[in-house]
């Protein structure tokens, strides 16, 4: 086996030191009837060659060579080269947590700028070295305002992404917390009123995202207003990293949960990503998850450690903050270094474009008559939602045949809104995708107003497409 | 023979009393490097976007008042400059790749790099977790390969690949027995933990809303059944155990185990932070394991990456999977793979999407270039190299429990600590062998502990290297204690003010008020 540096000889040799006549005597202790005689069901041992030749199999039966507006929680962004390469050094990639701070400086040093950069970015005055991801860092949010206002009831909007709630949900059922939905109103952004009238004295905190799920641009400072007016603590949700580039930091939220996926992670069919928690200074002892400090050397040289280790499950064990352990230590990395390349004006540039390429495609797919773009006289970032006459399926099965991977179906989370679709547009998103999906789109809208009148055939149908494409 | 570098060491050491001979390291240049937010200067560019093929937008038209101003001190910088940066920093780092990092119940074995290359491909990391299921059946082949494999080397039924790390798989695990529990009118109380255990279990049964109750470890470190026997009764709802314990241990007596508990209607969680003793060798779900998480940060040699991303899978018995999280992969009738959301006895979502897909594809990888055969030949050189170790320094450190280990071994810092120097101590000093420490003071039944796991993934060469420092770092705590308290001696800053850092948290850099 080529990982095993290891010859027969020395295996030998090994055994006669330690003292015993064969392997199978150091498994002594397992009792002899729970010992595996078998080989495992798994597959031959393979060469480096078959390997890639089974994963490039695998990666030829998936979405290869299609446009596709894709968002809501996994957003496809530019990831510049030397992300790969600098986490790649066995250095950074083959390194554990960095407990041994003379021997990890590196690592630390760059979770110290990476926590320095969440802040900058959210307006909070401290970050985390990272949770899961989104999901996850939400529901650990919602249970550290739980922790600090010894309240019980969370309130999450309607709009936040349903996967998040869903996670925040499974979390809040066993510690008994109630949980309540808040819906929204004809702009897409979270009822006020509906707010209003849920919070009360019991309301640990509130739950918003923005960009919410449909992409739009909550009124944080109004929402924090009237959250803290009755004690509450508001919790802000960040599921697209790369709108804070051009977006006011939510500053006058407690609590910032941001999934920071966008900074250059790859997709990777959902996963790994990179959560972080950021909230004001004073709610530090309730922070879950690792926290790196600065300090200094017996010799007074600037240092980083790992530091208020006291809230942590190693140390403080059934009263730890959260039974994190292993986080997203490298992709934190990438995002640091995403960062980097874009710095203070590639962030706002790289937004600027998302914002553009969204308010185009918008316009564009929503020209037809029974094509309807919801919600759209509020503020969104580069996502928003598309009401078809087709249903989402019928709309998206046409879309595949031309390569293109249309908005999501949002039926299964609210079907109050119909043949509701969900598209993004980012700075990948070519125009002349834009407008090849337009001109699908529009086709079967126009096609159905013209079937109501003529009952036309299918074969109308197809000779429509022949002329676009 | 000294070497002319050694030479060089022992002069650099000159004026102590006894210093070793560090044949491993000597000394290399290591490059300063500030923040990257104190080298910025405004202008510097470190990207170029493409060009806007559509019409450009006004920010302020577009966002009203929800407009940014300017996105603070993000640092501007050259691409040139970012790569030295991060090359720089890295250079600070110990790694695997760079030699023997023996930390007990961390598992850090060599992550291959074919593992990464595959995560790359295209149509893997570019894949969407909402493209259709249609376009993601070669993603869905991976996760059910890997829970197939995962199931068979576990011994168990039913498995979700959805916790993102191994603290995150009990949470999930215990999730589940807590919904089997109640799913029988009751979902009991209290989960009990040997005193021996990781710090995440008591945590996670905390957040799972159970009461803990510690259980004593016998004299050979192994779970007391008296003891056991007496604590569990109707409210207990499980005891999570980690097999081989934290100290390399086998519980011998784990069916015995899991009969006292099955008495009582409770279940048997398995912490699989060890599995990496017994893959191919023994199965979980033959020895009366319920349920199980797996680290493949650990065991299945994905990166542990300065702390994560790890992947927790959860197995378990056919009476918990209807539990499972949603959603779960299932054939359709055509053959082909979809998800499966309509499971109304679930314990719900734990994670959005399906998990950290990258760490499946990897640690598939690694299965893939073991097969059966390299499996077990691994799980046999991890146990050899551990007790190779145990062997070679049994005379020179304090070994408190006799009783045969598997891939691990825990020594105590007894007579060393006899001369005022302790574990953590000595794992200072290794530091200037060239090796990374071993766990200090973990687990907690062993005063002062040393818990050493070389992993399979270490030479004889290197074993012996680590076997000469530690009895180096033995005879130094005998000759010149003072030697060992000041260590390490050779890293690019010294031992840092820790109790500073957590009174005065500074945690994160802020520019300079002008």
């Amino acid at each position: 086996m080529r990982y095993l540096p290891k010859s027969p000889a020395e295996r030998e040799e090994m055994l006669r030191q330690i003292g015993v006549e064969s392997i199978n005597d150091l498994f002594s202790t397992i009792p002899a009837e729970y010992r595996l005689n078998r080989d495992l069901c798994v597959p031959r041992q393979m060469a480096e060659s078959e390997i890639i030749e089974y994963f490039k199999a695998a990666a030829a039966e998936t979405a290869n060579g299609y446009a596709s507006f894709l968002g809501a929680g996994a957003y496809r962004h530019y990831r510049p080269v030397i992300i790969d390469s600098l986490v790649q050094r066995g250095e950074f990639l083959t390194s554990y947590t960095p407990y041994q701070a003379e021997i990890t400086q590196g690592t630390l040093q760059a979770i110290f700028e990476f926590q320095t950069m969440i802040c900058e970015l959210t307006g909070m005055e401290i970050a985390n070295a990272s949770m899961y991801d989104g999901s996850t860092g939400a529901a650990e949010a919602m249970m550290m305002a739980v922790r600090i206002t010894g309240r019980r009831e969370v309130l999450a909007a309607e709009t936040v992404h349903p996967e998040y709630r869903e996670v925040m949900r499974t979390y809040a059922q066993h510690q008994g917390l109630p949980a309540t939905r808040i819906g929204y109103g004809v702009d897409g952004r979270i009822d006020m009123g509906q707010l209003a009238e849920k919070l009360n004295e019991d309301t640990a905190c509130v739950v918003v995202q923005s960009p919410n799920f449909f992409g739009i641009v909550e009124d944080i400072p109004a929402i924090a207003e009237l959250t803290h007016s009755k004690g509450a603590m508001l919790i802000v949700s960040i599921a697209e990293a790369v709108s804070l580039g051009i977006m006011r930091p939510p500053a006058e939220a407690d609590i910032v949960s941001m999934e920071a996926q966008s900074f250059g992670v790859a997709l990777s069919y959902g996963g790994p990503y990179c959560g972080v928690i950021a909230s004001k200074e004073k709610y530090l002892r309730q922070m879950p998850g690792r926290l790196c400090g600065e300090t200094t050397d017996s010799e007074g040289r600037r240092g980083f450690v790992l530091t208020l280790a006291t809230r942590e499950q190693h140390i403080r064990r059934e009263k730890a903050t959260s039974n994190i352990c292993t986080n997203q230590a490298l992709v934190a990395l990438m995002a640091t270094i995403f960062l980097t390349v874009y710095g203070k004006e590639g962030i706002r540039e790289l937004a600027l474009q998302n914002l553009a390429k969204a308010q185009y495609a918008a316009q564009a797919l929503s020209g037809a008559p029974g094509v309807k773009l919801l919600f759209a006289g509020t503020p969104r970032f580069h996502e928003f939602v598309l009401q078809t006459e087709e249903s989402a399926d019928e709309l998206s099965a046409r879309l595949l045949e031309h390569k293109i991977i249309g908005g999501l179906s949002l039926k299964k989370w609210y079907p109050e809104l119909g043949n509701a679709t969900l598209w993004c547009a980012t700075e990948l998103n070519k125009r002349e995708e834009i407008d090849r999906a337009a001109v699908v789109v529009t086709a079967q809208a126009e096609t159905i107003s013209n079937a109501q009148q003529a009952r036309s055939t299918t074969y109308n149908n197809k000779s429509f497409s022949g002329i676009c494409f | 023979m000294a070497t002319t570098v050694q030479d060089a060491q022992q002069a650099e050491d000159k004026g102590r009393k006894f210093a070793g001979i560090r044949t491993k390291v000597s000394s290399h240049l290591s490059q300063n490097e500030a923040l990257v937010f104190e080298k910025s200067s405004p202008g510097k560019k470190g990207y170029k976007l493409p060009t806007l093929d559509v019409p450009e937008v006004d920010a302020s038209a577009v966002l009203g008042g929800a407009v940014r101003k300017d996105a603070g001190c993000l640092p501007e910088l050259s691409e040139i400059e970012i790569i030295r940066h991060f090359t720089r920093l890295s250079t600070w780092n110990y790694a695997i790749d760079l030699g023997m990092y023996p930390l007990g119940s961390c598992t850090m074995k060599y992550n291959p790099r074919v593992n990464e290359f595959v995560s790359r491909i295209e149509g893997i990391a570019e894949a969407h977790p909402y493209q259709p299921e249609s376009l993601s059946q070669g993603a869905l082949k991976v996760i059910r390969q890997l829970q197939d494999c995962l199931l068979d080397i576990t011994g168990m039924d039913a498995i979700t690949l959805q916790p993102a790390a191994g603290a995150h798989g009990e949470f999930t695990g215990i999730l589940l027995v807590r919904a089997y529990h109640q799913s029988k009118g009751n979902p009991r109380r209290k989960i009990l933990i040997p005193d021996s255990a990781h710090g995440t279990n008591p945590a996670t049964a905390a957040q799972c809303g159970y009461e803990v109750q510690n259980l004593k470890s016998n004299a050979l470190g192994m779970v007391d059944l008296a003891a056991l026997e007496q604590m569990v009764d109707e409210d207990t709802a499980a005891l999570m155990l980690t097999n081989p314990s934290t100290i390399g241990v086998f519980e011998a007596e784990i069916h015995k185990v899991a009969e006292i508990l099955h008495a009582k209607g409770a279940l048997l969680y398995m912490d699989g932070a060890n599995m990496n003793a017994l893959v191919g060798k023994t199965r979980p779900g033959d020895f009366g394991v319920d349920v199980m998480h797996l680290n493949l940060h650990k065991t299945f040699s994905t990166p542990h990456g300065g702390g994560g991303p790890g992947s927790g899978p959860v197995a378990c018995k056919k009476m918990l999977e209807p539990f499972l999280p949603t959603p779960i992969v299932e054939k359709a009738p055509d053959g082909s793979l979809r998800f499966n959301y309509d499971r109304p006895q679930s314990v719900g979502r734990v994670r959005m999407f399906y998990g950290n897909f990258g760490m499946f594809v990897r640690a598939l990888a690694y299965i893939l270039a073991n097969g059966p055969d390299g499996l077990r030949q691994t799980t046999e050189d991890a146990v050899l190299n551990a007790n190779y170790i145990r062997k070679n320094l049994e005379d020179t450190l304090e070994l408190p429990f006799k009783t045969p280990t598997l891939h691990e071994v825990c020594f105590s810092d007894r007579r060393q600590a006899a001369k005022g120097i302790k574990t953590g101590d000595m794992a200072k000093r290794l530091i200037d062998y060239g090796f990374h420490p071993y766990t200090v003071s973990f687990p907690h039944i062993v005063s002062g502990a040393l818990m050493i796991e070389p992993t399979e993934s270490e030479s004889v060469e290197e074993l012996d290297l680590f076997i000469d420092a530690m009895k180096q770092i033995a005879r130094e705590a005998e000759e010149n204690p003072e030697l060992i308290l000041s260590a390490p001696h050779a890293t690019r800053i010294s031992r840092l003010d820790e109790v500073g850092a957590a009174r005065r948290p500074v945690l994160r850099w802020k520019p300079k008020a002008e």
